[in-house]
């Protein structure tokens, strides 16, 4: 099993999500977060003082997926999250060795 | 009703007017809370807000028991100070009468007054003062600087209004100068907030902000109007003249943003009105409505660019007290000297209008002396609670907010996490137990 992250912008979530159920992922978890990349922020203006405002918001994307849909859902999240512009964001995955679904007790693939 | 016999002398209309605008004034100090409020962090919402409602309560006291009649007692000494013939509203009956209205009636319409001013200081020291200091501060402040100031201005005795003949038909020299001088001087016996001029102190709710400024605005109305003393073309003119220079201090301040920063700015439009209603408070019953036009928009452009004088000199002047309140008081009390028309004012006139230019020495006398004695006196009382109690927060409150380490309450609470438990009943029940017990 792999843990799929993705750090994408906030209005693309939507998306994520539909590319992710047309491929039969059935569960993920959002959190909302902030960083940056090569982006760096913004600024704003208060009664004329500049603030530059470096962490971007973002939405962090986690699902968990078996093996061999890892790279097809990696795939469709960046697909779904790209605009071309800068501040798209990243997508990584690392392995998972274990998981359980509370309710149950399943282990494993089940538990997914 | 007992009450209810006409009174000899009594204008009901006037009175009717008065009651009206002292309700809007009161509303203004509220206003202001949330005006303050909106503009600081999430962490001092409330100390800020608080802030200013204290100063509700302190002044009214103040004011009932000692305030009124050293300001607007017959003359003591000189045109400097009231009488103490009125300790505690004393021989002040309902059938009492000053002018057309009840006297009860204008000591509460002026208390309104004493209570915004002393409020509005609190935004050049916000997020860093120790709250019992500062509830120390606004009742000694009211009596030693608020009282005499509005003695000389406003009290038919006055030095100020009666043998130095300068005008100031709402409060410009009393309320907009003083609470500025004193409020720099508060800033400069402080020190900056800890990460001033490095860290981004952004407003953290620009809604609470406008709609703060909303509610000022709509006050104002009873600030100015109700200065008439009546309900009479005089308050009519007034109040236009007041909307007139909120709207031009509005456009002004947004023209130089728009300008210079490349973006309108709704903290921009905030300030603007507030800084164009200011500079029209002393001046609002003595010009013309295309002086008023003028006055406000002077004092958008001005004050647009006199909030970043505290970045330069270095002095945190957290709100702008200084750069909105006390700059377009300046405007609004020495551009009276220019624009004052015999028609208003039924004398005096401006160098516009013929006048010359000796209402304007008259006005600057009056805006340095208030400005200076405001200062001083600020200075001075700020220094003897700075060294009896300790005027500034240590740093671990403001640093973690003073919401929480002084009122023991946080503004928000948007997370799913941290409601915590309810330890509230335990609390209370092993203090009453306690009580019941050694009872």
């Amino acid at each position: 099993m792999k843990l799929i992250t993705a750090v994408v912008k906030p209005f693309k979530l939507d998306e994520v999500k539909t590319a992710l159920q047309e491929l039969g992922v059935h569960g993920l978890t959002v959190t909302e977060a902030s960083g940056y990349g090569r982006q760096h922020g913004h600024t704003e203006v208060y009664r004329g003082a500049e603030y530059r405002i470096d962490l971007v918001p973002k939405v962090r994307i986690e699902v968990v997926v078996e093996d061999e849909d890892a790279e097809q859902v990696l795939d469709a999240i960046v697909a779904a999250a790209r605009t071309g512009r800068i501040g798209d964001g990243k997508v990584w995955m690392v392995p998972v060795d274990s998981i359980v679904r509370v309710r149950t007790g399943e282990r494993g693939p089940d538990a997914v | 009703m007992l009450l209810a016999d006409p009174t000899p002398g009594l204008d009901t209309g006037d009175t009717a007017w008065l009651l009206a605008c002292t309700a809007l004034v009161l509303l203004m100090t509220p206003a202001l809370a949330l005006f303050y409020g909106g503009m600081v962090r999430t962490k001092s919402v409330l100390n800020m807000i608080m802030m200013s409602f204290v100063s509700i309560a302190v002044v009214t006291v103040v004011w009932l028991l000692a305030g009124y009649t050293l300001a607007f007692g017959d003359d003591a000494f000189g045109g400097l100070i009231g009488d103490l013939d009125h300790l505690g509203m004393a021989g002040i009956t309902p059938a009492s009468l000053t002018g057309h209205v009840p006297t009860l009636l204008f000591a509460a319409f002026q208390l309104t007054f004493a209570i915004i001013t002393a409020a509005l200081i609190s935004g050049a020291i916000a997020d860093r003062a120790r709250f019992g200091a500062w509830v120390v501060f606004t009742a000694v402040w009211t009596l030693l600087v608020y009282v005499p100031v509005a003695h000389w201005v406003f009290a038919p005795g006055g030095w100020i209004v009666s043998k130095l003949g300068a005008l100031d038909f709402a409060g410009g020299t009393v309320v907009e100068v003083n609470c500025g001088a004193s409020g720099l001087a508060l800033a400069l016996l402080l020190g900056p907030r800890i990460g001033f001029k490095k860290e981004a102190m952004r407003p953290h709710s620009l809604p609470l902000v406008l709609l703060g400024a909303g509610l000022l605005w709509f006050g104002w109305f009873g600030f100015n109007g109700g200065s008439a003393m009546g309900a009479n073309g005089l308050a009519a003119a007034a109040l236009l003249n007041t909307q007139a220079a909120g709207c031009t201090g509005l456009l002004g301040w947004l023209l130089v943003e728009k300008r210079r920063d490349g973006h309108a700015t709704t903290l921009g439009a905030a300030s603007g009105a507030v800084a164009g209603l200011v500079a029209i408070t002393p001046s609002c019953g003595s010009v013309d409505l295309l002086g008023a036009l003028v006055i406000g928009l002077a004092a958008g452009l001005v004050c647009s660019y006199a909030v970043s004088w505290k970045f330069r000199f270095g002095f945190d002047d957290s709100l702008d007290v200084v750069g909105v309140h006390f700059v377009a008081g300046v405007i609004g009390t020495a551009l009276i000297g220019l624009f004052a028309t015999a028609a208003m004012t039924g004398g005096a006139s401006g160098l516009l209008h013929g006048g010359g230019l000796a209402q304007s020495g008259k006005q600057l006398v009056a805006i340095v002396v208030v400005a200076v004695y405001a200062f001083a006196v600020t200075y001075g009382i700020g220094w003897a609670i700075d060294r009896v109690m300790g005027f500034r927060a240590p740093a671990d409150h403001e640093l973690r907010g003073l919401d929480l380490a002084v009122h023991a309450e946080t503004a928000y609470d948007h997370g799913v996490l941290g409601h915590g438990t309810a330890a509230t009943h335990a609390t209370v029940l092993a203090h009453t137990s306690d009580k019941a017990s050694t009872a």
